[in-house]
């Protein structure tokens, strides 16, 4: 009989070493990635361009309804929670520095990067799978192509350019939002408002967004080609690594989120 | 001269040793789960064996890096059991592939390639098709065509006619045949239907729980005494006699 001791190791142990085996596959994962994308093309293997611009179209520009009409809801929310703390000592008009501020610091970011984790990580983990139940990523690498290069960069590029976009498009109509809520039934004057938002928001506020943006692209392209390398059996595993990559890729989003944050309010 | 195989020590592939031969068809035999799937990736450089080396043309691929392996690899050509085409994209893209990816030539060039290579599998006209559009038998061809793109000089083919009705598998082994004819490449087939195993082989090596149990000639494989052999070849179930005893252990569950 082993003793409760060893029971306790072994116990320890069967939940330890696989998790060690899952951070040198992410790690392999992010270290070909990262060569893919920025030391190869150097070397004369060329970004797939033509491809990055397709999956910019699916990530990016398809997310845009979506992520307009959040962003303008979250905006027209922000105001109005503002509005009912800040009319009790009549400042109503600071509702602009409130709703301008959180959303290009915080909110714009944040809520494009759900949105798009949930789009875009989870095809890119449902392609990914599906593809190696196939068998088409071992083709791709018995035709001596790169399976990384072929699949991963072009969605990496496409994030880390589309995010950000997409963060800007989100902070200008969540501003919009807080903007017809405050005119309207805050009753507040468009001039005050707009001069009010301008002189709230500095630039450091946008740029710290669009840098959190294009972090959150990384992660969630990573996140998403690594739950679907990780596909070993068939159809049924290609749904619940597409899950799990979602539900990851939100959470290190945040974690992310908190990281850029806190590294932002003492160093800037 | 040819390539020679062998491994070290493995769970499923226990230290295999044999020899394909160059310019012939060799037919890799065996039940379900005998490893012969396992043997092919290794050959074709997806999976690492745990010890031993394969050996092509003399140099070991098991210890290339990865730029060394990619030139092997040019010069090998693979259909997978489900064809494995890309499904984003068409029949003429997923053909162009490799061409794209590992030649310079213009795309005028490249076009008449992909035509000639789609002639040759019997599918000219299907250049826009989507792999969603076509018939198994049509995606092993095309799957084919892919793998004959940059004119190999080995052609590896993962069970061909596996989920095939019988014509159609026929023609696909016409072609094998063809394909050896013409081209005098090395072909290497996994596969355990019996008909086509006599119809291609030129050469025959059969696993049997990781083991080879057979390497040689077709008439040496009819003509063998071994009575796994001779079981796989003329169809017969596994025998599995036990006592009554067993049998009340085993529902027993001890």
């Amino acid at each position: 009989m082993p003793s409760i001791a060893e029971n306790l190791f072994g116990c320890i142990g069967r939940k330890v070493i696989p998790i060690r085996r899952d951070i040198h596959d992410a790690a392999v994962i992010i270290n070909s990635t990262f060569y893919w994308t920025f030391v190869s093309p150097f070397r004369g293997k060329p970004i797939r361009l033509r491809a990055s611009i397709s999956e910019m179209v699916k990530a990016g520009y398809n997310s845009v309804p979506i992520v307009a009409v959040i962003s303008l809801f979250v905006g027209i929310i922000l105001a109005l929670q503002a509005a009912y703390q800040l009319k009790r000592v009549g400042a109503l008009i600071y509702v602009a520095n409130l709703v301008g501020v959180s959303i290009t610091r915080e909110l714009g970011p944040i809520l494009t990067a759900i949105i798009v984790s949930g789009r875009s990580g989870s095809a890119f983990a449902a392609e990914i799978g599906s593809m190696k139940a196939a068998e088409e990523v071992d083709a791709l690498i018995t035709m001596g192509i790169n399976p990384v290069r072929f699949l991963v960069v072009p969605k990496l590029i496409a994030l880390m350019i589309m995010l950000p976009a997409l963060t800007v498009f989100s902070d200008l109509i969540g501003i919009f939002g807080g903007f017809m809520l405050a005119t309207t039934t805050l009753e507040i004057h468009p001039f005050n408002y707009f001069q009010q938002s301008v002189q709230a928001l500095l630039v450091k506020d946008v740029l710290t967004g669009l840098v959190k943006a294009c972090a959150f692209g990384i992660v969630i392209t990573i996140v998403g080609a690594y739950e679907g390398f990780k596909v070993e059996g068939g159809a049924e595993e290609v749904g619940r690594r597409t899950t799990a990559s979602v539900v990851a890729s939100i959470f290190l989003v945040i974690v992310f989120d908190l990281f850029f944050t806190t590294l932002f309010y003492f160093f800037t | 001269m040819g390539l020679r195989t062998h491994y070290g020590d493995r769970e499923i592939l226990k230290s295999i040793s044999v020899t394909i031969p160059r310019g012939k068809t060799t037919v890799i035999l065996g039940g379900s789960g005998c490893g012969k799937s396992t043997f092919l990736k290794h050959i074709i450089g997806l999976l690492k064996p745990t010890s031993g080396s394969i050996l092509i043309d003399g140099k070991d691929i098991t210890g290339m890096k990865e730029a060394e392996l990619n030139e092997v690899r040019k010069r090998m050509g693979v259909l997978f059991q489900g064809a494995a085409l890309l499904n984003s994209m068409t029949l003429a893209d997923n053909v162009a592939l490799p061409i794209r990816e590992h030649t310079g030539l213009n795309e005028s060039t490249i076009q008449i390639m992909v035509r000639m290579k789609l002639d040759l599998v019997g599918l000219s006209g299907f250049e826009g098709f989507y792999p969603s559009q076509l018939s198994g038998g049509m995606k092993k061809r095309a799957g084919l065509a892919r793998a004959m793109a940059l004119d190999p000089e080995f052609l590896f083919f993962d069970e061909p006619s596996a989920g095939l009705d019988p014509v159609t598998a026929a023609g696909l082994d016409e072609l094998i045949l063809r394909l050896r004819n013409v081209f005098r490449m090395t072909i290497v087939v996994v596969t355990h239907e019996l008909p086509s195993v006599f119809m291609i082989a030129d050469y025959v090596i059969m696993l049997d729980a990781g083991e080879v149990i057979f390497s040689g000639s077709l008439d040496d494989l009819r003509a063998s005494g071994n009575p796994r052999i001779q079981m796989f070849l003329e169809r017969k179930p596994e025998q599995e006699s036990y006592s009554p005893d067993d049998y009340f252990r085993i529902i027993a569950g001890e």
